[in-house]
């Protein structure tokens, strides 16, 4: 911008300029997909410093009497989430071939994966001594599975309705697959946030 | 360069052609996807809800004319004053940011739309949603513990309307988080081909700091709150101390949004001003990259000071000292663009219309409440006047001296694009007259009652400073008046006015290209960037010195008919 | 004009300096000192306001001639000089305000520093009334803090300059809806105004029972949350005799106008008086603030007093903020 007059070449270039991007419409949604998980980590990092505060700032932590976490079911869960993640990414190599029949197929069991994490979700709610008004701890453990369970939920419901969508054969192809793409991250996402989330909660 | 846009810029007067759909009235009350349309949704929803907050304001200014809590209860004394703090703030000034993003920024940059029409539409209607919610919380007795909300007290006081107040800043913020995905997008990826991010003008790079900080300060501010409903609620405590919580995490998690919200609130009519003031001045920015980078700076900045709301809460003296540093340097980067201001209208040819006006009134409020921003941010000195009427002056003289003055340089810049029609000059002068009197007669004498010993949110105050108290209202009660030849005025003007042609300021962005209104899709044909967005005054030499330009524009006028 | 240029710059430049300087101390705002810590808190502000005074001058003048010299003439068409920047200027512009800041950082911290900031021992030292008053509050889980792991401190503490840690007067100071409690661990006086003796560092263990509150000494130019579940110290050294108001600057609710109290610095031989009286009348006060002290909403506080005088529970916060004369008037 220094010292510039009028650019010769920029006018040159524009006037004749037939705007490929102005009205061929580039996909930005992935981007706007990432954008919006940069937004949602941030609450979970709300959530994650808030813990931590707790953590170091209180005497003794967790609060006495507070009982100590099963770890059986978590752990199991934690495999089954972080594999969930592997057999995902094979949906995506499938319709990246073409094969929306594979795509279905590792769609499906991730999404089986997805209930089953909730349901060893429910399981530990359940038989948990904890209450979630006992005392802080039990309040956190709360409030960070549960806000997570929710995230879980929402990508279970993402990878149904990719499934939904792919009834039709022509829906997704190896050039046009964003809603496949955008389920895939962000399960990612949330797979990530749990391993986070576990080695705070449970293993710290 | 200049005289010559305005030969293309006159020479096409006709506005849309036959074949172009045109706008009916009903797009303004319905779900519409066109950012225009959105913008202008945007901005008069955040009007109607300014002026309830401003009654508000008034009736507090009424009571607090004496020191004795005559006209209204303490207890509803605190909600009006909550409730004007957040309409102000989350329906007011961040929702006014949003409506000149939404309508500007496609047209500055060429682009057709946004990058998400649809998600914008979205955002909107949100905004609205989340207003009329806050607003049925008279039903139920609003929430009293300050725009803040700082438990303990908003867990003891108006239960439901302190939910209410909850949700519907959830509902604001997870709006503002749309609008900023959106802006962010259509900033990186839809400028015309030939515009690079540093030739596209300044009011971009500030919705891009903007954006940056809704997007990670929003969320976290949405955790603070799902907890504070938690405690509210479902009987945790989070952070109520009789159950073992503590209070300071949710001041901690409160500012860390909040703090960057003041800028959020500010950046993008820094970026007004940075258009504004150019264009009336006939002369370039001066220091285009350093405004831009600065508006980065600031947004960067503004992250890791928070605390310095907090000097005198649970803060550790070497925490307060790492964010009073923090806190200060941020007068660096504002000072680069304060300067730069000054020094673009500095030898320019100042056309001192309302917008101008109200754009150097701008730079002469706000640099007063930086300063006293300053001041605060010296901890010895803010543990003196935290919690009182000078924090109350700083305020609100960066945000109404500041944001406010802006915005309105903003409207009497834009409303000929905006509308086809331009505003009446003296009535725009009496408005600029009277808001600069009425602002100043107010906030003023608050320094000196804060430090003076008059703590805020009180309905009943000492009597030794019921002289100054009056003097303040007497100021706020003009402001009010101050906004009727405004509204007047845009009322007449948007029908009566005087047409205004494409471009009657000869401005060189990229909106000013267009027809007023513009077209529903914006540009009849391709948008040229035949100039940078501040190339003023290089005309008479280019000209000179080179004719084949002078053909080559006269081909894109012909072109643009 | 042939008057040359930097002359005239020299002149202006002249001016708003002395302006700034004369300003800086003659402003007149603050309200007085009672302590020799308020005194360099207020040393500090006239720094603060000479630069700004300059400052604001030099941009606020900037401005006006502009808006005067430069305005287009009617019907010129033409635009201004094509300048889009000036290094050597930027440089300066960004280099003078960050001396400024940096001058301004490092003696607000040497301030904070007299004032006992960051006394590493701020708020350790807890000693053996911290559990009593746990105790008495009944609800030990409202400590969240153990200050026997010294991981805050937070308040003021002992100036390092004056080095007068042991002859502290110790008075703990308790917020509640709405008005302040004092109690004297060493004499056992418990009072709803504080006494202090003039010269004597005084150190304040403050809590709250309720809400967040503030204890706030304008003439002092002090200033603490209180913050229930936590004990923030604040230490001081009045050396002014006179009568001064405490005020809550937190937004604690309704009242929180009216949550008003009176800080008497008294000479020794007053304070011993007084101490003597209060130890006396002991009993009496103690039953009518226990009473107080328990309950938390405002109108419960205010009951027993609205009964003895006869009035409405509203009508005596009102009242009460208008006197600024604290409910202990019938203490
Ligand atoms: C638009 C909103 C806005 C803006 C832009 C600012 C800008 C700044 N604010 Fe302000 N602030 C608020 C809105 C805003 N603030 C609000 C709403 C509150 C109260 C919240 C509440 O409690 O309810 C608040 C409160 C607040 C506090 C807490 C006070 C307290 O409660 O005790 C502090 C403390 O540090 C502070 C500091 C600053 C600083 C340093 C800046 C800086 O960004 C200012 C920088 C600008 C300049 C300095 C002027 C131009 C620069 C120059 C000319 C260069 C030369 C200058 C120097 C060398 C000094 N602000
Ligand atoms: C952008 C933000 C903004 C704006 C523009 C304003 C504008 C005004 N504010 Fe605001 N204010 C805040 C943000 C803002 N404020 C915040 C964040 C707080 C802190 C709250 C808290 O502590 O939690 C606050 C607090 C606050 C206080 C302190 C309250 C207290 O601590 O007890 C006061 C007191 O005087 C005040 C006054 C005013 C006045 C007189 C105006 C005036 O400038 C208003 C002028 C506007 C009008 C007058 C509207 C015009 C129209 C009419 C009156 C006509 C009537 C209606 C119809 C036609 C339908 N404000
Ligand atoms: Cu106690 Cu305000
Ligand atoms: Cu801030």
């Amino acid at each position: 911008m220094q010292s510039s007059a009028l650019d010769e070449s920029k006018v040159t270039l524009n006037y004749h300029h037939e705007a490929a991007g102005h009205h061929g419409h580039p996909d930005h949604r992935m981007f706007g997909v990432i954008l919006f998980l940069i937004g949602d980590s941030m609450t979970f990092l709300g959530f994650f410093a808030a813990f931590l505060i707790y953590r170091t700032m209180m005497p003794v932590w967790p609060p006495e009497g507070t009982p100590e976490l099963e770890l059986l079911v978590p752990i199991i869960n934690t495999i089954v989430l972080v594999s969930s993640s592997f057999v995902m990414h094979q949906g995506q190599t499938a319709i990246k071939r073409n094969d929306v029949s594979g795509l279905r197929l590792w769609f499906g069991i991730t999404a089986a994966m997805g209930a089953v994490f909730l349901l060893g979700q429910g399981y530990e709610y359940f038989h948990s001594e904890l209450g979630l008004t006992t005392n802080l701890f039990a309040s956190c453990f709360y409030a960070l599975t549960g806000f997570h369970g929710l995230h879980v939920t929402v990508g279970v419901l993402l990878i149904l309705s990719v499934l939904w969508r792919s009834r039709s054969k022509e829906h997704y192809s190896s050039g046009s697959h964003f809603g496949v793409e955008a389920a895939e991250i962000y399960w990612h996402f949330v797979d990530v946030i749990w391993v986070i989330l576990f080695i705070l909660v449970y293993l710290l | 360069m200049s005289t010559s846009a305005e030969k293309i810029v006159t020479s096409t007067h006709d506005g849309q052609k036959a074949e172009h759909k045109q706008r009916k009235w009903q797009d303004y009350f319905t779900f519409n996807t066109d950012h225009k349309v959105i913008g202008i949704q945007y901005l008069v929803t955040a009007f109607l809800f300014y002026f309830v907050g401003g009654a508000l304001a008034e009736v507090m200014r009424t009571e607090l004319a004496t020191p004795e809590p005559d006209l209204v209860q303490p207890e509803f004394y605190n909600q009006i004053m909550t409730m004007h703090g957040t309409i102000m703030l989350f329906l007011w000034i961040i929702p006014a940011g949003a409506a000149f993003a939404n309508f500007l920024i496609p047209l500055m940059i060429g682009a057709e739309d946004m990058a998400f029409p649809r998600l914008n539409a979205v955002a909107y209607w949100m905004f609205p949603i989340g207003g009329i919610l806050l607003m049925s919380s008279f039903f139920v007795g609003p929430a009293q513990a300050g725009w803040t909300s700082y438990p303990p007290l908003s867990l003891v006081a108006s239960k439901w309307g302190q939910e209410i107040w909850i949700l519907s800043i959830l509902i604001l913020g997870t709006s503002t988080i749309l609008g900023s995905i959106n802006f962010i997008t259509t900033i990186l990826k839809m400028r015309m081909p030939d515009m690079d991010i540093h030739s596209m003008p300044l009011f971009c790079w500030s919705m891009l700091a903007t954006s940056g900080l809704i997007l990670l300060g929003t969320p976290v501010l949405a955790a603070a709150l799902i907890l504070l409903s938690f405690d509210l609620i479902a009987g945790t405590s989070f952070f109520n101390p009789a159950g073992g919580g503590d209070p300071i995490v949710y001041q901690h998690m409160f500012w860390f949004y909040s703090h960057p919200a003041v800028y959020i609130m500010v950046l993008p009519f820094f970026g007004i001003i940075s258009e504004v003031l150019p264009v009336h001045a006939r002369k370039p920015i001066f220091g285009y990259r350093a405004i831009a980078y600065s508006s980065l700076a600031i947004a960067f900045l503004g992250l890791i000071v928070w605390a310095h709301h907090m000097f005198t809460s649970g803060t550790p003296g070497w925490l307060r000292m790492f964010f009073m540093a923090t806190t200060m340097v941020i007068a660096v980067p504002t000072g680069i663009k304060v300067f730069s201001w000054t020094a673009t209208i500095w030898g320019g040819k100042i056309n001192l219309n309302s917008a101008m006006l109200f754009g150097v009134g701008f730079i002469s409020l706000f640099l007063i409440g930086g300063l006293s921003g300053i001041m605060v941010a010296s901890v010895p000195f803010d543990i003196h006047v935290h919690d009182t009427y000078f924090v109350v002056a700083h305020f609100h003289y960066v945000l109404f001296g500041g944001s406010v003055l802006a915005l309105f340089a903003g409207i009497y810049h834009w409303f000929p694009k905006m509308t086809g029609r331009m505003l009446n000059e003296t009535w725009g002068r009496i408005h600029f007259a009277l808001t600069y009197i009425g602002f100043n007669l107010t906030f003023l004498p608050m320094h000196q009652l804060g430090i003076q010993g008059m703590n805020r949110r009180v309905a009943l105050y000492d009597a030794q400073f019921q002289s100054v108290n009056m003097i303040c209202t007497i100021g706020s009660y003009i402001l009010a008046v101050s906004t009727l030849p405004f509204v007047v005025n845009v009322l007449w003007s948007v029908f009566k006015g005087e047409k205004a042609g494409r471009n009657p300021w000869r401005a060189l962005t990229l909106e000013w290209q267009t027809s007023s209104p513009p077209a529903i899709e914006n540009f009849e044909e391709e948008p040229v960037l035949w100039a940078g967005p501040y190339e003023y005054g290089v005309d008479t030499e280019m000209i000179d010195e080179d004719s084949s330009i002078e053909e080559m524009l006269a081909e894109v006028s012909a072109e643009a008919k | 004009m042939n008057i040359p240029s930097n002359i005239v710059t020299l002149i202006v430049g002249i001016v708003v300096t002395l302006l700034s300087l004369w300003y800086g101390q003659n402003h007149g705002l603050l309200p007085v000192a009672a302590s020799s810590e308020a005194v360099q808190i207020d040393e500090l502000f006239n720094f603060m306001m000479t630069v700004s005074t300059g400052l604001f001058l030099l941009i606020e003048g900037i401005l006006i001639y502009s808006v005067i010299k430069f305005r287009r003439p009617k019907g010129d068409t033409t635009d201004g000089s094509p300048i889009e920047g000036n290094v050597p200027l930027e440089i300066l512009w960004t280099a003078i305000p960050t001396v400024i800041v940096l001058i301004l950082a490092i003696y607000s911290f040497e301030v904070y520093n007299a004032m006992g900031g960051l006394d590493p021992m701020a708020a350790h030292d807890m000693g053996p009334h911290t559990v009593a008053r746990a105790e008495s509050n009944s609800k030990e889980n409202l400590i969240a803090f153990d200050p026997d792991r010294k991981q805050v401190a937070l308040g003021l503490g002992v100036s390092p300059e004056t080095k007068e840690g042991e002859n502290q007067l110790v008075i703990n100071v308790n917020g509640i809806q709405y008005a302040w409690i004092f109690t004297y661990p060493e004499s056992g006086i418990v009072s709803g105004d504080m006494h202090i003796p003039v010269g004597r560092p005084v150190k304040l263990n403050i809590t709250a029972g309720d809400v967040l509150h503030a204890f706030w000494l304008p003439e002092f130019r002090l200033k603490q949350d209180a913050v229930p579940g936590r004990e923030v110290q604040l230490t001081f050294t009045p050396n002014r005799v006179g009568q001064y108001p405490i005020i809550c600057a937190e937004l604690c609710g309704a009242y929180h106008g009216g949550m008003k109290s009176q800080l008497y610095v008294q000479t020794e031989e007053e304070y011993q008086q007084w101490l003597q009286q209060n130890t006396l009348a002991q009993s009496d006060v103690e039953s009518t603030l226990a009473a107080n002290a328990a309950s938390s909403s405002d109108s419960e506080f205010l009951a027993p007093l609205a009964a003895e005088i006869g009035v409405e529970a509203d009508t005596i916060a009102q009242l009460h903020a208008l006197h600024h004369h604290p409910l202990n008037a019938e203490l």
